[in-house]
């Protein structure tokens, strides 16, 4: 069936390109294959690291590394998060390689959440981005510290393990080390992968398709502006080292407005949302995900009121 | 989906983003400095594909009909219970669009319909340093755009600058010089525009299908021109000398 599928595409590749030339469908394409690009190699290395905690960490050095209260253990996995210099298509694999390796969900969360936010790469990139607004810096990384690790107590409160749906493992075991990592890396790019591609070609049309000059009109009433640009934070999926330049040059919204598009953007964008409903369970991701997105907006709003 | 049809996924997606980073394709989507890592995933991506065939004929061949055992007892219980019945690996059949988007398609950077649809990008620099010797000086839009706007052309002074970008029609009639810079990759690509005044060539007016790149040389004007879709200013650019050039492997301005 592949075989005939793809000779087909092959064959009719003329026709096919004659259609993807209309602009608008070309500019969906050509973000299309830059989200995927961009998000590959960060897919790859999450995953293969997430094998590599599968397959070769044991899982008593989780124990030995966290706090055993998880109440301590969620600020403690969230300010780990700044050792992981990825973007967030990482976190998701290892996040779900956490807790099948016995860490407590609500602290694996917290560093699902705070390690695309606040690694160094992307606070650099964020001080490069507004010069004259050093505090910028410091606000997102606080600001995505507090959400982190109140969503990770939030999940200790009130999560059940039962909206968590992972696949389970159960064909890695009795295979030797070696033949589990490649076999655990296969069956993580291909699913996290297949969700990202959902996310990546829903992400590029509202790219095409809505009109940048639609912003203008939303940045005037304050409260408006702080929930259109975390809207489009979650809808146009962007890496976060990148984000920030984009919130820089969105200079007619208010400085706590572009704050809650740095904060909620790498906790929950449209390509998350598809990986964590596919990693971790639908179930999961349907209360998770709204729950991310209520909690950065407020978390960014007060400390941007505080700050300016 | 049997382990054949998971591997041929693999394989493709990662000969697609080898073949893309060793040719320049790759500066259409993302930015230079990603190529290495392009790279480095590419061949994990392979080496994963070879993998799983290699297993595969050692422990002989999976199910005929596509739904080999291991991926029964691997996601039968998700599927049962939550019942929305979306198989799990079907879903990596998708993987198959970008890998026939880079190998087949092959899309373009992006160009003047992206730039038309979004505002000029302009951050104002905390400071301005002056501008390297040469005459003229080849500065980035974005430089020349931040000192003309934000420092009212003062380190322009009347320096000769060349820049380079595609040519597009723009609001009242203008014909505006643009490029397009990406932080990360094409998702945040952000248009630089400059209005082009003075003696322009005939012909430079800027077909909106197809970009023409040119090199032009010029001086600062003090006039500016509001970009409709943000409402930020245009500054202008008084062309002594226009050349239309090939479009260059590096599309966006880094």
């Amino acid at each position: 069936m592949l075989a005939a599928l793809l000779v087909v595409v092959v064959l009719l590749r003329g026709p096919i390109t004659r259609a993807l030339s209309a602009p608008a469908l070309q500019t969906w394409m050509t973000v299309f294959v830059s989200i995927m690009t961009q998000a590959i190699p960060f897919l790859v290395f999450g995953v293969a690291l997430s094998a590599i905690i599968a397959v070769f960490v044991p899982a008593s050095f989780f124990a030995r590394a966290l706090p055993k209260h998880p109440a301590l253990a969620v600020p403690v996995a969230g300010a780990a998060g700044v050792v992981l210099p990825g973007c967030e298509c990482a976190s998701v694999p290892v996040a779900g390689a956490l807790i099948r390796r016995g860490v407590v969900p609500g602290a694996a969360f917290a560093f699902l959440l705070a390690s695309p936010a606040i690694n160094p790469i992307v606070l650099v990139s964020t001080a490069v981005a507004f010069p004259g607004e050093p505090k910028m810096v410091v606000a997102r990384a606080v600001t995505s510290l507090i959400v982190a690790c109140l969503m990770g107590w939030l999940w200790q409160a009130f999560g059940k393990g039962d909206w968590l749906r992972m696949p389970s493992r159960s064909h890695l075991d009795g295979l030797a080390k070696w033949p589990a990592f490649w076999a655990s890396v296969r069956h993580d790019v291909l699913h996290a992968g297949g969700f990202l591609v959902v996310g990546a070609a829903a992400a590029a049309v509202v790219a095409v398709v809505v009109p940048k000059s639609w912003l203008q009109l939303l940045s005037t009433n304050p409260v408006v502006a702080i929930l259109a640009l975390s809207l489009l934070a979650f809808i146009l999926s962007i890496c976060s080292e990148a984000d920030a330049f984009v919130a820089a040059s969105l200079t007619q919204f208010s400085l706590t407005a572009r704050l809650a598009f740095l904060v909620v953007g790498p906790m929950i964008d449209l390509k998350l949302f598809a990986m964590q409903a596919g990693i971790l369970g639908r179930g999961f991701a349907l209360r998770f995900a709204p729950a991310t997105f209520v909690m950065a907006v407020t978390v960014s709003a007060i400390v941007g009121t505080v700050i300016w | 989906m049997n382990r054949q049809a998971q591997a041929v996924i693999l394989l493709l997606l990662g000969g697609a983003v080898l073949r893309a980073s060793v040719t320049d394709q790759y500066l259409n989507y993302v930015k230079p400095g990603l190529r290495g890592f392009l790279i480095a995933a590419a061949v994990l991506l392979l080496l994963t594909g070879a993998a799983a065939l290699w297993q595969g004929m050692r422990t002989g061949s999976p199910a005929p009909d596509g739904h080999d055992h291991d991926h029964d007892h691997e996601h039968g219980h998700a599927d049962d219970e939550d019942g929305h019945g979306h198989h799990s690996p079907r879903v990596a059949w998708l993987l198959l669009l970008p890998a026939l988007g880079l190998l087949l398609v092959a899309p373009p950077a992006l160009g003047s319909y992206a730039a038309g649809r979004t505002g000029t990008a302009l951050t104002a620099p905390s400071d301005f340093a002056p501008l390297p010797a040469g005459d003229p000086v080849r500065i980035g839009l974005l430089d020349y755009a931040s000192r003309a706007i934000f420092d009212q052309g003062r380190s322009l002074g009347d320096r000769r600058v060349q820049l380079t970008g595609f040519v597009m029609p723009g609001p009242d009639g203008t014909t505006i010089l643009t490029r397009m810079i990406v932080s990360c990759c094409a998702a945040d690509a952000r248009p630089i525009k400059v209005a082009l005044g003075g003696d322009l060539p005939p012909g430079i007016a800027g077909d909106p299908n197809e970009e023409q790149w040119f090199e032009v040389v010029g001086v600062y004007d003090a006039r500016t021109v509001k970009d409709p879709v943000n409402a930020e200013s245009i500054p202008y650019l008084r062309v002594v000398e226009a050349k239309a050039v090939a479009t260059p492997a590096e599309q966006y301005e880094s």
